[in-house]
């Protein structure tokens, strides 16, 4: 059974298909039809609802995701709003705007659109949200129509104007009054709640470490979810049927992320969102890519273990990991153990995971002096696309000397790779054109990437070089500092 | 009857949302609190079932086996159907046959349906439709243009359209280039995907909601599908989630699968298409191969131009004779060339039939043409604009190579406006010396104009009906045969109407389009809705108006010249009533007070044999200038600027307007730089949804982008309130985009060099076109 306040009134699932996403759900179930399905793979932004839960101060904190990549399983103790909480007048000015604006056309979006721009107008005082943050917003939302310039004139509008609902009934009143979350759960809840479908399929959410280990030992052939944003494709794209889950969302002791002497401790299950700002204050380089790591909707269910144990080779957070020489700490039946990032992965989509084992935490390296961390990510679109190559390089210099770098890509193998051979030849090397330009003709020995839908092999491997050359261009006098070197400067 | 003086601009003091003010969309409220419907939104009805198809995974074969007992004992089905259970008409195709409804022996692409499943659910009807086991005998498959031409396979006779001699032209000037391209596809991802709710009604008919640009075409392929005349079918449109072209002829194979489940089951049937299925299933924009041979002169004017455009129509006409018929007519864009050749091949290939998108073939023909403007430029050492301006057509130089004149000449006045208000001459050298800067970052300029013909190229489908009812309080019911898809068509109708009679637009209301209120209606396309369908509905209000104005001259004894509409209020001599009372008057005398309408397109003809005529009634014309900057270690750019110049006419909805245009420009954009259709060897198309295929998000949007109506420029032809035409035409603004990315790659040879950039346009073709440049750079150093 799992509890939730859906638009303000209590709800109660008690036996359903835990494969249902939430928008399966709210369209079929419910016949709240607003929230649409424009691809049913989490890259569209249509089917966006809102969810509040409590954060650890007990204030509700309100976020945009994808409610078709979402299980019904993860509503537990949540507060859930969407479109159909916004019919009643006053409209809110996020509606206003837009229709001041004529930002919508079709309207098919739109309802998503008002979604996102709501969760961002919950969280931002009058005044306080600027183009950055709008673009951050609604980069998973897309629009085929507008052109996005009235959507973008509508949430600057939106977002000076304060708003209260109209009545004591009105349905999305908790937004207006985030700390009076009467219904929902509290964070210090640690009962683990189940659901289960008269065809036998069943979802458990543990609340603590201890009764995810005793759920793992009763069900050895239960998957793992956590966000869900990469497991539930294979619900929604492949039709397959994912019998028994094992939700990672509410372990307390996998959540959260915290400074420990020279390392920053990320729990497995911890949306990007949510350790996006440490990380980021310790290696500045994270801030872009976590910036174009999916979508908002997305990195607020993303979470950094799932993003490591799904092994594709075009995760976006593996290579930086792996050129950090963060370690993992992996738990299961034989007790726990630490293992390099880089070691983690064994094939194409295969890890060094034991049955029964999972993921508790990413340790992350704080920086040591003269170290620089590069990340590039290189795709098709800027916004909420997947890399054809990511270069992240950690460079330690001495008196211009490379004294120690790990050069570590994805997208140019069938796993995150190091480049060893082109390591090898900048080890000891001058930091300089020269020493460059022979280190990146050691890629072709490091890698042979693939041809598919997002780059040929020849540029695979082009660009990696050139990456390595942008670190150079960057971190030297060959250029005008105020010079931008990258195109997302103009982002 | 009185005439009335209706095609006058009216003054701003009168009644309110009256054509030329920018009105809000009819459905705003609705779109933005989530109660607008769409079809998967419509409450089921009783015993709804839900259809899904088998289709082809091979490209082409002969079906040797088709074993469908697993798909009957899947959880949920109900019924399933193959092509042995269509009662009427097998073929669908919506000018030309060769569109089987389910395939019978053969198959010709990867994702033609086979046969179609009904079930108690969704994910039930889709689960079991991939369940059957298919034997094939695979045949060849021809998958690319190029291969088809080699190989002469068309799907329809290519044309040709020629003036002079152009060989001899070409030969005889003092400088010959010649250039090729590959135009990339597009999918339209229309934001809801095909959908249709098919309901059987007592007489055995069918009741059709679908999401069609084409509800009069639903309805008679479904009646011809199930063998029944056209009177016992009804389609439906209220909206669309978004059409752009693919929901012209694409809605109707959907909505004949559901009526013949629907027939077989004797249950209403809901059919929609997951995002990937309908990737895979329905059609496209054409894919290009062009080529250009032209000679010119040393200040670049051109004299002779041979141009061949073939589009990949996939393996069936659907419209691709219409569209690169288009292709064709715009080879030219803007341009006058002298003694030209334009050939165009209807290619056949092993994939999807590609069909209507936004510009029809227009766009893929107008790059071929651009792509010579910059490479004469960089040939002669001159700015591309030089070249541009140099060429349009002009006094004397007048007449298409498809002999049609182009009578109102907008584009010199309005480029050299946008030329001055993008400051494009001042930030050319700003540009210069940027570049000169920065090791890493180029950009690129450029200013591209647009000049695309308006009326559909087949002559019958430019007509239209309206019907319009006045009720006894005086609110007002118009229904028209186009039909909404975003772009603002039923609150453009509904503002002819309130400047018709003269009251306020929330008078108004346009109600869903319907087979049975207005019949034999043509597609909404060709960005024709407004124009026509606007002239339709006021030929229905000037219908009511003769009869209340005589009657009004009659009652009150004045003569008719003294009764006039203004502001919510009827002036009769010196009486003066308002709007409600007068119509409840004109009521219980028995006058009437609602008409039908009807409007068809003058002066056009053409002959396709001869390839001359004047096919369209008239040209919209627009210019954008775009500035992008480009990585040139990786290829990934940005687009910085976009200062756009629109002639819409005397405007009947500026706000609509101005969201065509710029939803327009940046869909064009998208299709030149980021939308990437990859397809495998065997042909399966491999993008197929949003992780992989990326149109523009919010941040491909210029951060900078400033549009404007040109001022003052009434259309010279009788159209609707002198309006113009807005749909398609800002779509190829777009090429603004691709031409600065080329400038920006070029300044890299001092632009010397006109690096070849097939579309799309994506990062990696970028740093081709980079490594392109920069090996002629070295062999010109080295040669020297």
């Amino acid at each position: 059974m799992i509890e939730f306040v859906l638009n303000g009134r209590a709800e109660k699932i008690d036996q359903a298909d835990p494969n249902q996403s939430i928008l399966e759900w709210l369209r079929t179930k419910k016949r709240l039809t607003g929230t649409k399905e424009g691809c049913g793979s989490g890259d569209c932004g249509a089917c966006t609802v809102i969810t509040g839960a409590p954060d650890n101060n007990g204030q509700i904190r309100y976020e945009a995701i994808n409610s078709c990549i979402t299980l019904i399983g993860s509503l537990q103790g949540k507060h859930l709003l969407t479109i159909e909480a916004f019919r009643e007048q006053p409209a809110h000015p996020v509606q206003q705007s837009l229709m001041d604006c004529h930002g919508a056309q079709c309207g098919f979006c739109t309802p998503g659109i008002v979604m996102s721009l709501i969760a961002l107008h919950s969280e931002s005082a009058p005044g306080d949200a600027d183009d950055h943050k709008l673009m951050e917003a609604l980069a998973g939302n897309l629009c085929r129509c507008t052109g996005y310039r009235p959507i973008m004139e509508a949430g600057r509008q939106a977002l000076v104007q304060s708003w209260q609902p109209g009545s004591d009934n009105h349905p999305a009143r908790y937004l207006a009054r985030a700390d009076q979350a009467d219904g929902l759960a509290t964070a210090d809840d640690t009962s683990m709640t189940s659901l289960e479908a008269r065809n036998g399929n069943q979802y458990y959410a543990p609340a603590t470490l201890p009764q995810l280990k005793r759920l793992l030992r009763a069900h050895p052939d239960a998957r793992l979810i956590a966000g869900g944003t990469d497991l539930v494709l294979e619900i929604t794209q492949q039709l397959k049927t994912l019998p028994k889950l094992i939700s990672l969302e509410r372990v307390r002791e996998l959540n959260g992320c915290q400074l420990e002497e020279n390392h920053l401790v990320v729990g497995a299950a911890t949306p990007y969102r949510q350790f996006h700002s440490q990380l980021s204050g310790l290696w500045p380089a994270f801030d872009h890519l976590l910036e174009r790591l999916g979508s908002l909707q997305v990195r607020n269910r993303g979470t950094l273990g799932g993003n490591i144990a799904n092994a594709s080779p075009i995760g976006d957070m593996p290579p930086a990991l792996i050129a950090l020489d963060a370690t993992l700490e992996l738990e299961g039946p034989e007790g726990a153990r630490e293992l390099p990032a880089e070691q983690f992965f064994k094939g194409y989509r295969q890890t060094d995971l034991q049955p029964g084992e999972f993921i508790h935490s990413i340790h992350i390296p704080v920086p040591e002096p003269n170290q620089r961390l590069f990340i590039y990510k290189v795709s098709k679109r800027l916004d909420d696309d997947i890399s054809a190559v990511l270069g992240a390089f950690r460079l330690t210099l001495r008196n211009g000397v490379v004294q120690d770098c790990r050069l570590a890509y994805g997208g140019m193998a069938a796993t995150p790779a190091r480049a060893r051979l082109t390591e090898a030849a900048l080890l000891g090397k001058p930091w300089n054109q020269r020493s460059v330009e022979q280190a990146i003709t050691a890629l072709s020995d490091d890698f042979s990437p693939l041809t598919d839908v997002r780059a040929s092999s020849a540029y695979r491997l082009q660009v990696a070089g050139n990456l390595l050359y942008r670190a150079l261009l960057e971190n030297s006098d060959l250029h005008h500092l105020d010079t931008p070197l990258m195109v997302t400067d103009y982002a | 009857m009185r005439k009335l003086p209706l095609n006058t601009p009216t003054p701003a003091h009168s009644a309110l949302g009256v054509v030329g003010t920018g009105v809000e969309h009819d459905s705003a409220w609705l779109h933005t609190s989530g109660q607008a419907r769409y079809i998967d939104d419509l409450p089921a009805p009783e015993g709804l079932l839900h259809a899904a198809v088998g289709h082809s995974e091979q490209a082409h074969a002969w079906i040797l086996e088709l074993d469908l007992s697993r798909v009957h004992a899947s959880p949920g089905v109900v019924a399933v159907i193959t092509a042995a259970d269509v009662p009427g008409h097998l073929d669908i195709g919506p000018v030309f046959p060769g569109d089987p409804v389910l395939a019978q022996d053969t198959v010709e692409h990867i994702g033609q349906p086979l046969f179609a499943v009904a079930a108690t659910s969704h994910e039930a009807a889709r689960k079991a439709a991939r369940k059957a086991i298919v034997k094939y005998q695979p045949l060849e498959a021809v998958i690319t243009v190029q291969d088809a031409l080699e190989q002469q396979l068309f799907v329809r006779p290519g044309r040709r359209q020629q003036r002079g001699d152009p060989d001899q032209a070409i030969a005889g000037a003092c400088h010959q280039l010649k250039g090729q391209q590959h135009i990339g596809g597009q999918e339209h991802f229309y934001l809801e995907s095909q959908a249709c709710l098919v309901e059987p009604t007592e007489d055995g008919g069918m009741f059709v909601h679908t999401s069609s640009q084409h509800p009069s075409e639903v309805q008679k392929l479904v009646a011809e599908v199930l063998g029944l005349p056209i009177h016992c079918v009804q389609a439906e449109v209220r909206r669309m989630g978004g059409g752009f072209g693919g929901k012209e002829t694409q809605a109707a194979p959907l909505a004949c699968v559901a009526a013949l489940l629907a027939r077989v089951t004797g249950c209403p049937v809901k059919y929609r298409l997951s995002r990937s299925d309908d990737m895979v299933q329905t059609g496209k924009r054409h894919d290009f191969f062009n080529t250009y041979h032209i000679g010119f002169d040393d200040s670049g004017l051109i004299k002779g131009a041979d141009l061949m455009v073939a589009g990949r129509c996939g393996y069936s006409p659907d419209l691709s004779d219409a569209i690169v018929d288009r292709a064709m007519f715009h080879a030219c864009n803007a341009y006058y060339l002298d003694q030209a050749r334009v050939v165009g091949h209807r290619c056949k290939t092993h994939t999807v039939s590609n069909t209507a998108f936004r510009g029809f073939g227009g766009p893929q023909g107008m790059m071929i043409i651009e792509q010579a403007m910059d490479d004469i430029a960089r040939h002669l050492g001159k700015d591309p604009l030089d070249i541009r301006k140099l060429n349009l057509f002009g006094p004397g130089r007048d007449v298409s190579h498809y002999g049609q004149t182009i009578e109102q000449q907008v584009l010199p006045e309005l480029i050299a406006q946008l030329e001055r208000s993008s400051a494009y001459r001042q930030r050319r050298q700003e540009i210069i010396a940027l570049n000169a800067r920065n090791p890493v970052l180029k950009r690129g300029l450029a200013l591209t104009p647009v000049q695309f013909g308006i009326s559909f190229t087949a002559k019958h489908l430019n007509q239209a009906g309206a019907l319009v009812h006045i009720y006894t309080d005086g609110s007002i019911q118009v229904n028209h045969g186009g039909t909404e898809m975003g772009q603002g068509l039923y609150i453009k109708v509904a503002q002819v109407v309130a400047t018709a009679f003269q009251v306020d637009v929330a008078r108004v209301k346009v109600s869903a389009t319907r087979t049975d209120k207005v019949p034999n209606t043509s597609p909404t396309a060709a960005s024709s809705g407004s124009d026509l369908n606007g002239m339709a509905a006021l030929d229905a209000c000037e219908k009511i108006l003769g009869g209340l104005t005589a009657f009004a001259s009659s009652h009150w004894n004045v003569p008719e010249e003294h009764v006039r509409f203004h502001a919510n209020q009827v002036h009769i001599g010196d009486h003066c009533l308002s709007w409600e009372d007068f119509i409840q008057t004109a009521y219980m005398h028995r006058i009437s007070l609602s008409s039908s309408g009807f409007y068809a397109t003058p002066k056009i003809h053409y002959d396709h044999d001869a390839g001359q005529g004047r096919p369209f009634l008239y040209y919209t014309n627009s210019a954008a200038c775009s500035e992008v900057v480009v990585d040139t270690l990786t290829g990934e750019y940005r687009v910085l600027r976009t200062d756009i110049l629109h002639d819409a006419g005397r405007s009947l909805n500026p706000a609509i307007d101005m969201g065509q245009i710029e939803g327009g420009f940046i869909q064009g954009m998208g299709w030149l730089t980021t939308e990437e259709l990859v397809y495998s060897a065997e042909g399966r198309l491999l993008t197929t949804g949003p992780a992989t295929y990326k149109i523009p998000a919010v941040s491909d949007c210029p951060p900078d982008l400033r549009v404007a109506l040109l001022k003052d420029s009434p259309n010279h032809e009788a159209t609707v309130f002198h309006s113009k035409a807005v749909g398609e035409p800002p779509f190829m603004l777009g090429i603004s985009v691709w031409s600065a990315l080329r400038d920006a790659v070029s300044s890299l040879s001092d632009y010397r060099f006109s690096p070849p950039l097939d579309t799309p346009a994506t990062p990696e073709r970028v740093l081709n076109a980079v490594t392109e440049t920069r090996r002629w750079v070295n062999q010109q150093e080295n040669g020297q």
